[in-house]
């Protein structure tokens, strides 16, 4: 093996695992504040989908991003009023995220599908999910609005008797985890695709959220997981460029089944879950006004 | 100066009229909220809403077809009653579905020259144990290693469509067909009935509503039922009361993908006829907003499935006449789920007005 080929493989892995640490550390923020938010894939497609657009009809990438994170800001926003407010089951109002964000992209992106577009160049996104992840973790552990966000999560009744605004909080937490899916979902269509296609994401949100668990709701170990995921499923295209006469059905399958054997060997450890998982996730807050 | 201002409260009950109303008052806000989309698209809403919802069901084939689209739906819908009634959320029954109907649907090509009355049967049969294994994966993994069945269930769909596509262009796909990734056709004999001459309504359907009839019996007369409910409404009094959660678990999955086995399966032996890649246009997702819908009741999943059922009617008209994008019927779906997950808060909550001094 020389050189060139480790380097490229490398930079494949780097490429293509991006969005899922964008995705995945925008959803454990949330989930840290105690909000559980299966609307992952949904945002990412609405992202992808805004931002490949607003590039199409004015030509700016910048736009396009700022577009797309607003797009994330929306639809997180409306899933923020329903569970924070209107206090409904996070659970069903995630998967009507979901279920929204499907029909809504392919709606808005039915004309543009095929249009060709200038891929943007991904490094400057790899180094912001190295950084982002980062800021996070020295958000948690090392501010003190990062333990009371984290307080928020483990127990909001606490947390309101201390005078914090768990409602507040827990919509800025759920902001940014929907401005990180849009990201998620805008470099997939401009810089790793480069093009829209519907439902393009093709569960990798889920996966996203699959990874929060793997990382027992600790920023860095997202960026492990993720690594992991990403060199596995590469991994898979190089054998299969090897020549092994498999159908590529069952290639395709290797994210998927190693997301579930990743979830069966964290989760088997009952304690460990309970122990990491903030205390207060889908639970409602209800002060009694 | 006095002014009043609406304050939350909570109810000692919740209120069975809200219960009631909810769903209704979902449907009604989604067809504003349809409205003004249309509108700010740049089409006459009275004509798009008229295009959508009446058109559709308008003659007879119409209705014959609103029948096609909620007989999986409400199938489905059904099943996934036994989970949630349970707090399980399994949202794989499009994966359950896929299963059913390559397990039914193999039979129907493995004897494809075949014309005999027990096929049909079997292939039903075939294919509720196809739908009902693919759903006890997840609940096997939860219960042996206690994964989150949300995310395993949702990863069995995509392994699901994968195996499908792989066995229509490989090993079954129709030495005939051209190398279209479709397989042979069944045979006349492992086609469902058709109800009425020159109309695709099936049998499906009388399968669906004898299955809605025995979950009505089973929710409000058996001890089963009863148990699903209070281990759904509180697990510690379950627990307390000798419940065994883990056939709870069991039985509500493997009911749930039977359900759906059966829906696949009378998807490709009633209108589709052979198996290809796209057998179900997302029927085990859009089930979920049936059953929320339908408040996990039998007769409101009937009513639901009806009601979503003209949302992917009515796409295909707007698509058909005024070029909107069908996915439009998405958006619908998901708009529904969103009022009515919003409005529930009058179940539980009322809203008053409190003087301001």
């Amino acid at each position: 093996m020389n050189i060139d080929l480790i380097i490229g493989i490398i930079n494949i892995v780097l490429i293509a695992t991006t969005p899922l640490v964008f995705a995945a550390i925008g959803e454990l923020v949330t989930e840290k504040s105690g909000v559980l938010n299966l609307g992952v894939e949904g945002m990412m497609l609405v992202g992808a989908v805004t931002a490949f657009v607003t590039l199409v009809l004015t030509g700016s990438y910048i736009l396009a991003f700022l577009i797309s994170i607003l797009s994330g800001l929306i639809m997180s926003g409306l899933f923020a009023y329903l569970v924070l407010i209107l206090m409904s089951n996070q659970v069903a109002t995630g998967l009507a995220l979901t279920i929204f964000g499907i029909g809504l992209s392919s709606m808005i992106g039915k004309q543009f599908i095929g249009t060709p577009i200038q891929g943007l160049n991904p490094y400057f996104f790899i180094a912001l999910s190295f950084a982002i992840v980062f800021g996070v973790s020295y958000f948690f552990y090392k501010t003190k609005k990062g333990l009371i966000f984290r307080a928020v999560g483990e127990s909001h009744s606490s947390a309101h008797a201390l005078g914090y605004s768990v409602i507040k909080i827990r919509l800025l937490g759920i902001l940014f985890g929907g401005a990180m899916c849009a990201l998620a979902g805008s470099y997939m269509s401009i810089c790793y695709a480069p093009m829209w296609q519907e439902n393009m994401t093709s569960g990798r949100g889920w996966i996203a959220l699959a990874l929060v668990v793997f990382s027992t709701w600790k920023p860095n170990r997202i960026l492990i997981g993720a690594y992991i995921f990403g060199g596995v499923s590469i991994m898979q295209m190089n054998l299969q460029a090897f020549g092994l006469s498999i159908p590529g059905q069952f290639f395709n399958m290797a994210p998927y089944l190693a997301t579930m054997i990743v979830l069966v060997l964290i989760s088997s450890n009952k304690l460990r879950i309970k122990m990491s998982a903030p205390a207060s996730l889908t639970k409602p807050f209800y002060k009694g006004r | 100066m006095f002014s009043y201002y609406p304050s939350i409260i909570v109810r000692g009950q919740p209120s069975v009229l809200m219960n009631i109303f909810v769903p209704v008052i979902a449907v009604l806000l989604t067809l504003f909220t349809g409205s003004i989309i249309f509108s700010l698209m740049g089409y006459n809403p009275i004509f798009a809403l008229y295009t959508f919802f009446i058109s559709p069901i308008s003659n007879a084939y119409g209705v014959s077809e609103l029948f096609v689209k909620a007989t999986p739906l409400a199938l489905i819908a059904i099943g996934l009653a036994y989970c949630f009634k349970n707090n399980i959320y399994n949202i794989g029954a499009e994966g359950q579905l896929t299963m059913g109907a390559i397990f039914g649907g193999g039979i129907g090509i493995y004897f494809y020259d075949v014309n005999s009355f027990w096929l049909l049967p079997l292939m039903i049969i075939v294919g509720a144990i196809g739908g009902a294994i693919w759903g006890m994966i997840p609940a096997f993994l939860k219960i042996k290693f206690n994964t989150n069945e949300i995310l395993t269930s949702l990863m069995l769909v995509y392994i699901a469509i994968l195996i499908l596509d792989y066995l229509v262009v490989g090993p079954w796909k129709d030495p005939d067909g051209y190398s279209f990734p479709k397989t042979r056709a069944f045979s006349e004999s492992a086609r469902m009935p058709l109800l009425f001459q020159g109309l695709r309504v099936h049998f499906g359907l009388i399968i669906t509503l004898i299955l809605i009839f025995i979950s009505w019996f089973v929710f409000s007369k058996t001890m089963f039922g009863f148990q699903l409910k209070v281990s759904g409404y509180s697990p510690i009094a379950a627990r307390y009361a000798g419940f065994n959660q883990n056939t709870l678990i069991y039985l509500a999955f493997a009911i749930c993908g039977a359900c759906a086995g059966i829906a696949g399966l009378s998807e490709v032996s009633g209108p589709i006829g052979l198996l290809y890649r796209d057998i179900s246009p997302n029927y085990g997702f859009t089930a979920i907003i049936v059953t929320f819908l339908g408040r996990l009741h039998p007769l409101g999943i009937i009513l639901a499935s009806l009601v979503i059922a003209l949302t992917y009617l009515g796409a295909e008209d707007a698509q058909l006449f005024m070029q909107i994008p069908q996915a439009v019927g998405f958006v619908f779906q998901g708009l529904v789920l969103f009022y009515l997950l919003g409005a529930d808060l009058l179940v539980n909550y009322k809203i008053v007005f409190k003087k301001n001094i």
